[in-house]
């Protein structure tokens, strides 16, 4: 018992494999700390210091990082759900089914996934909400802000096209209903409805359409625009604080 | 050094002003050819996403023989979303799909009207709204009979109201 656990732990931190995978090294000073960050695919999106007052609970309530969070569990369970779920006519009902009855903690998964769902687009106006009222949307921020408005639609258009998945009652008419709102669009509102749903009538090519958009399309635009929306908060200086800034 | 410059700006200022150089005329070249791609790939991606074959229902119901409506009734056919009307006048066929926003609407026998569900929208059994959100009364639908007797509607082509099929 010579060693201690933290002498194997810095035994490997020193190995060749652990510093090929962390170039940073360790040491005292800031340049090490700023070196981690900067150097990892993921943490570089934030800024290598932050102010201790830009992490308090009061400034943001967490709001920004919660809707993160209910993205990630809907990418999750979403992918999950899609392991039993065949987007073709009748079968979409019956998969649904399946998930609520038969499958082992397909029930969970499945409400889960609705759930949070729901709990995004609170955050996302909570978030927006509180961005507003703080004035955190002012110059330097005004482009990040737009951003955070495409973001909103594209968490409203996510979850309007997994409305229809569960293809019941419920989902038909919704979107019936839906389509019908988006025809009101000047000039081209009927043809919009008709490449939207792929026909006429809400029917098997609606169900593949809304499918691809909603497993496919528009998550990819919105983890790419919530990479944009990551970055932008380090461009722009940090989380506001409230302080009055330099622009 | 200075030479080469005096000719370089000697042979630039011989060509004609408002002649572009070389390099302009590649960009230009090369936008023009940016934008004429984009606007096949418009066109492209529009004619892709719009089907050419649809495999919905044909838009042509039969609902079978004239004996089925008897005088003075209402017969509503959900799925195929039809109303036919057997008024003193004649026969005629109401779309059952709301004016409002799509929603099927129903018959209700014990009220005498058609009601819609999802709106609160109403009509008579002439198809003329007499509550809710509907902007235009339910569309009249054209409707025939052919040699064999059989009732037929055609849901795609909608007639001016008050026009009936006489038996």
């Amino acid at each position: 018992m010579a060693r201690t656990l933290e002498g194997y732990w810095n035994d490997l931190r020193a190995t060749k494999i652990w510093r090929s995978v962390f170039r940073s090294g360790d040491g005292p000073g800031n340049l090490h700390s700023s070196l981690a960050v900067q150097q990892n695919v993921f943490l570089h999106l934030a800024s290598v210091k932050m102010r201790r007052k830009a992490l308090a609970f009061s400034v943001t309530w967490y709001l920004g990082t919660l809707t993160l969070a209910t993205f990630l569990i809907l990418t999750g369970t979403g992918i999950l759900l899609m392991l039993y779920y065949h987007p073709s006519v009748p079968q979409a009902y019956a998969d649904m089914k399946d998930l609520q009855f038969v499958v082992s903690a397909g029930v969970f998964l499945r409400n889960l996934h609705r759930w949070s769902a729901h709990a995004m687009v609170f955050l996302v106006f909570a978030h927006m909400f509180k961005v507003f009222y703080r004035g955190a949307y002012r110059p330097p921020r005004e482009f990040n802000w737009v951003i955070g408005v495409i973001l909103l639609l594209v968490t409203l258009f996510l979850s309007y096209t997994g409305y229809l998945l569960p293809w019941d009652q419920l989902a038909f008419w919704a979107i019936t209903v839906g389509s019908n709102i988006m025809s009101a669009v000047p000039v081209m509102g009927g043809k919009l409805r008709f490449l939207m749903l792929g026909g006429n009538t809400v029917n098997a090519n609606a169900l593949l359409r809304f499918y691809v958009l909603h497993c496919v399309i528009l998550p990819l635009v919105a983890f790419l625009l919530v990479g944009v929306h990551f970055w932008r908060i380090r461009k722009d200086g940090g989380l506001y604080t409230g302080k009055v800034e330099k622009s | 050094m200075e030479q080469n410059e005096k000719t370089v700006q000697q042979q630039t200022s011989q060509e004609a002003p408002g002649e572009a150089t070389r390099r302009e005329t590649l960009v230009k070249i090369g936008l023009g050819s940016l934008a004429a791609a984009g606007c096949g790939a418009a066109v492209f991606g529009y004619q892709f996403l719009s089907p050419n074959v649809l495999y919905e229902p044909s838009p042509i119901v039969n609902l079978g023989k004239l004996g089925g409506f008897p005088a003075d009734s209402v017969t509503s056919d959900p799925a195929s979303g039809i109303y036919v009307v057997h008024a003193a006048e004649g026969l005629y066929a109401l779309s059952a799909t709301c004016t409002h926003l799509g929603c099927l609407t129903a018959w209700k026998p014990e009220l005498g009207i058609i009601a819609c569900p999802c709106h609160g929208s109403k009509f008579n059994r002439r198809g003329i709204k007499v509550d809710g959100p509907a902007p235009r009364p339910l569309n009249w639908l054209k409707l025939w009979i052919n040699d064999d007797g059989d009732l037929l509607v055609d849901k795609s082509t909608t007639i001016p109201a008050e026009h009936f099929v006489r038996t």
